[in-house]
């Protein structure tokens, strides 16, 4: 107080002027955080709203039923299984290839117009619309390849549109390793493949696992390219075990079996006229992001857990 | 003793086993090219098939009428293979989604960037981050049955003062099927993208610039605003096309929430389709293989991939320009 | 220059050198790091590389390992004779040069995983998998590194839990365990605090006993206290090289006596 009463008066000017600008800046801090707010209050409100109109359908018998043309009655069953089956297609091309890609871009590849060409490549890939994707295994698995409209078409299509994510992350575990580890297993004597086998994998695999669950939640939610493929939205009928009660036991059938996938079936039963569905809808829009949710975020959870965790 | 039994095992091992491993050394070198050129031989597969089927395509429809014409009905008779309508569509939801998203992420951005505790980021980013990563499908239906008909209640109040006064633009009441609410649920959608993006752009630019902004007098909002949005420019720019090409390749949504009906307009209340969602509709029903329908979608496909290569390019030359300068 | 380097060498011709650097240059791409080099690593001996930062001993020292293969662009010429093989000859395997000749780190690296197999590691890459043999490196080469009696109760815990100075020491484990005859060490205690340099330096002297020691150090007096030879590098050449005591009492050269005296950067 005092000091301000014997300041010149040019510098209490100043001074009002200055308070001035802090204002300009707690207003933009308090609109920066409404803006974050109200977006994701508004997109928090929906999921909220979309949980409590699907809720009540979350019944054992959902998950148990096919549909069925009686809302009360359907479920879930064929779609759930449909998810889980191209899941497990897509992770298991879509892991090795993209690992695999990412090790030799990160590892291998030297400074030429080759691996620039790849680089080019996944980036460019990243960006392609998913349902191109779906003209892709229209017109090549299904078309060309005569693989049909089946569960192994569909998990090679979204094991494609994940691939670029799998990479990616792969490249960016195997940069976090350093350099420093590698000439250690080097200096022992390692070959280069050693050292990426007994070291830098292992090391990375956290981090590679966080970006693998990231892939398998997009591809999991992906309608766009099924629709494409000819996935078909009724299926009262379950694909070939698996396991298989005589010899040979393990049967590979189910990978040509027509199939339908949870998001497939939500669109399915969004798109009817009669707003029943719709709460079948809703519910099956609550299981979907229930699994994306856990999927993405047991995935932050690991990186979270992998950057706190390792201190080289 | 162990000594010797090491050094000897050594000798022997080490002339006799180069070979085996060179070989196998060579064999997984090229076994992780191959993984990688995995990618090339997609991009390859890719244009070949659309391509090759819009050859066809072109055949019977001159390129002319495909790009010019503003009647696209190919399940009609007549047909009409004009792709002006779905470019509108496109082009429509596009806008209304960047007219969210672009605002939103970037003030979202500067906050997170310049303002926000290294705490509220970490909290705040993971959430938008889930939020991003739930289905379209589940956005499309936010569409159609949560966010039009409050569009609807809202719009019901100016409507008839609107309507009286410019009938052509307003309609009475909004449709179910209207390309605003797909869009701006698509804006609400690519925002973390955005701001993620320029938010990254923006810490990219070195404090040093910023204290000297600091320095001078200035407050932490002119400083973001006159020094660090300028500096990370071309990062943002990037992450707005990212978003620009990620809300035209979209589909669940407008295909769910925007109508199916080819409609050229740029009207925002309009029903219409978007080349996607004309995919979608064409998809869902049973064409026959080797059909000028069905090689309508390849096509459309064809242009979808030509626009979003021309924005990763671009975005390409920006994000690279932004990482040349610090 | 060469030639007086010859000359020194001549009161030292009665050695045993296990390793002998002739005529080396080195180039990382276009520029030249190592010109003209000609030095005798003598056997069961702690020779030491000193010079001024960026004089190429770290360059050189990692020529002994042929760890420059590993970087697309490097070249050499000349030779590097270990028991009179030029292992830097085209038909040399790297990596069997690797398994002879061991490395010691800057900072310490351990592998994050068990301690037991850090050690084991050199081992097994050689194709060694006998577990009673594996083990009974393990423990050698801790209690070489005079770590054994620290963790032998938790062989199994990660290495990273180790203090600075026991992960050294770890390294070092790691680099005997599999009987190389020449180790070298870049500069293996400039991240420790004092007190565990002591003990790396004491485990030093003792294994001279054992193995060729090559080892580059920015501190005058652990070249002093460790090293029985010593190399002065400068900007890339080898200006001087004698017996440590003489090296540092009577230099050759002036640029030598302003290093060794601390009249340099
Ligand atoms: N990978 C590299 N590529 C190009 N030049 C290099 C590389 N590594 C080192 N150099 C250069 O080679 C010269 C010798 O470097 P070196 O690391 O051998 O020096 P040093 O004597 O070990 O220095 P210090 O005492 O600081 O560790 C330096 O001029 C350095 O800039
Ligand atoms: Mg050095």
């Amino acid at each position: 107080m005092a000091q301000t009463d014997s300041a010149p008066p040019d510098l209490l000017a100043v001074q009002g002027s200055v308070s001035q600008r802090q204002l300009q800046d707690g207003l933009f801090a308090i609109v920066g955080l409404l803006t974050i707010l109200v977006a994701t209050i508004i997109l928090l409100a929906l999921v909220l709203q979309l949980a409590i109109q699907g809720f009540p359908r979350l019944t054992w018998q959902f998950f148990t039923s096919f549909p069925s043309s009686e809302w009360q009655q359907a479920g879930i069953l064929s779609a759930w299984i449909g998810s889980a089956l191209v899941m497990l297609v897509t992770a298991a091309i879509a892991v090795p290839l993209g690992v695999a890609a990412g090790i030799y871009l990160e590892e291998y590849a030297r400074k030429n117009w080759l691996s620039a060409l790849i680089e080019i490549n996944v980036t460019n890939l990243a960006g392609v619309p998913s349902i191109v994707y779906g003209l892709l295994a229209l017109g090549f698995f299904n078309d060309l390849l005569k693989l049909g409209e089946s569960i192994l078409t569909a998990g090679l299509t979204l094991a494609l549109l994940i691939l670029p994510i799998v990479i990616v992350t792969t490249r960016e575990a195997l940069r976090a390793i350093p350099n420093s580890l590698r000439e250690a297993a080097y200096a022992l004597g390692a070959s280069r493949w050693q050292m990426i086998w007994d070291h830098i994998l292992p090391y990375a695999s956290g981090s590679i696992l966080t970006g693998v669950i990231i892939g398998l939640s997009r591809a999991i939610g992906e309608t766009a390219p099924l629709i494409t493929i000819g996935a078909l939205t009724f299926i009262a009928f379950l694909p070939p075990a698996p396991i298989q009660p005589s010899f040979p036991y393990i049967s590979l059938e189910w990978l040509q079996a027509p199939f339908t996938v949870l998001p497939i079936q939500m669109f399915n039963w969004v798109s009817r006229p009669e707003p029943e569905f719709q709460i079948n809808a809703a519910a099956a829009g609550t299981v979907l992001i229930g699994m994306t949710l856990a999927m993405n975020g047991f995935a932050i959870y690991l990186r979270y857990r992998f950057r706190r965790g390792v201190k080289w | 003793m162990t000594n010797s039994s090491v050094q000897s095992s050594k000798l022997t091992r080490l002339t006799t086993h180069k070979a085996s491993r060179d070989l196998r050394e060579l064999a997984i070198h090229i076994v992780l090219f191959l993984a990688g050129f995995s990618c090339v031989a997609t991009t390859i597969a890719i244009m070949y098939i659309l391509i090759l089927e819009s050859t066809y395509f072109f055949q019977h429809i001159s390129i002319v009428e495909f790009l010019t014409s503003s009647d696209w009905s190919p399940l009609f008779d007549p047909p009409g293979y004009g792709i002006l309508p779905l470019v509108a569509g496109t082009v429509t939801t596009t806008l209304v989604a960047l007219f969210v998203a672009v605002p939103l992420g970037t003030i979202a951005a500067i906050y997170l960037s310049e303002f926000a505790s290294a705490k509220l980021r970490e909290i705040v980013k993971p959430i938008l981050e889930l939020l991003a990563g739930i289905p379209t499908v589940v956005y499309g239906y936010f569409a159609l049955l949560f966010v039009t008909p409050l569009l609807q209640w809202l719009y019901s109040f100016p409507a008839p003062l609107l309507s009286t006064w410019l009938p052509n633009l307003f309609p009475l009441e909004l449709a179910g099927f209207n390309m605003l609410g797909p869009g701006i649920v698509m804006g609400l959608m690519i925002t973390p993208l955005i701001s993620s993006i320029s938010e990254d752009a923006m810490r990219a630019v070195p404090v040093s610039l910023r204290e000297g902004s600091f320095a001078m007098g200035a407050t932490r909002l002119q400083t973001a605003i006159k020094v660090v949005f300028p500096a990370a420019f071309s990062g943002i720019s990037a992450a707005y096309i990212l978003g620009i090409s990620r809300a035209v390749g979209e589909t669940m949504i407008v295909a769910v929430a925007a109508g199916l009906q080819p409609n050229l307009t740029f009207n925002p209340l309009d029903s219409a389709a978007t080349i996607t969602a004309y995919i979608v509709q064409v998809s869902l029903g049973d064409l026959p293989h080797g059909t000028i329908e069905y090689q309508t979608i390849f096509a459309a496909g064809l242009t979808l991939v030509l626009f979003t290569l021309l924005c990763n390019i671009i975005g390409y030359f920006l994000s690279r320009r932004f990482r040349e300068i610090y | 220059m060469v030639e007086k380097v010859s000359t020194s060498l001549s009161s030292l011709s009665m050695l045993q050198p296990k390793a002998e650097v002739r005529n080396l240059n080195f180039y990382y791409g276009a520029t030249q790091a190592l010109k003209q080099i000609n030095l005798v690593v003598p056997e069961k001996r702690v020779t030491a590389l000193i010079g001024p930062s960026g004089c190429g001993k770290t360059t050189l020292l990692r020529c002994f390992n042929r760890m420059h293969d590993l970087y697309p662009g490097n070249r050499y010429e000349g030779e590097i004779l270990l028991d009179r093989i030029n292992i830097l000859e085209r038909r040399v395997d790297p990596i069997a040069v690797r398994m002879r000749v061991s490395m010691v780190f800057q900072r310490p690296n351990p592998f994050p995983k068990s301690i037991y197999e850090n050690v084991a590691y050199g081992l097994r890459v050689q194709g060694l998998l006998k577990r009673d043999f594996i083990d009974h490196q393990v423990e050698q080469s801790l209690r070489s590194a005079a770590l054994w009696d620290e963790v032998k109760d938790r062989l199994k815990d990660s290495a990273l839990n180790l203090s600075g100075g026991q992960q050294q020491r770890l390294c070092i484990a790691r680099a005997l365990a599999t009987e190389p005859e020449l180790i070298l060490f870049d500069e293996p205690t400039s991240a420790l605090d004092p007190i565990a340099t002591s003990s790396i330096e004491d485990l030093m002297s003792q294994l001279k006993q054992q193995v060729t020691i090559l080892i580059v150090t920015h501190s005058m007096q652990q070249a002093a206290r460790l090293s029985d030879y010593t190399a002065f590098m400068y900007l890339g050449e080898m200006l001087e090289f004698n017996q440590t005591t003489t090296l540092f009492n009577q230099p050759l050269h002036q640029q030598t006596e302003d290093y060794v005296r601390g009249r340099f950067g």
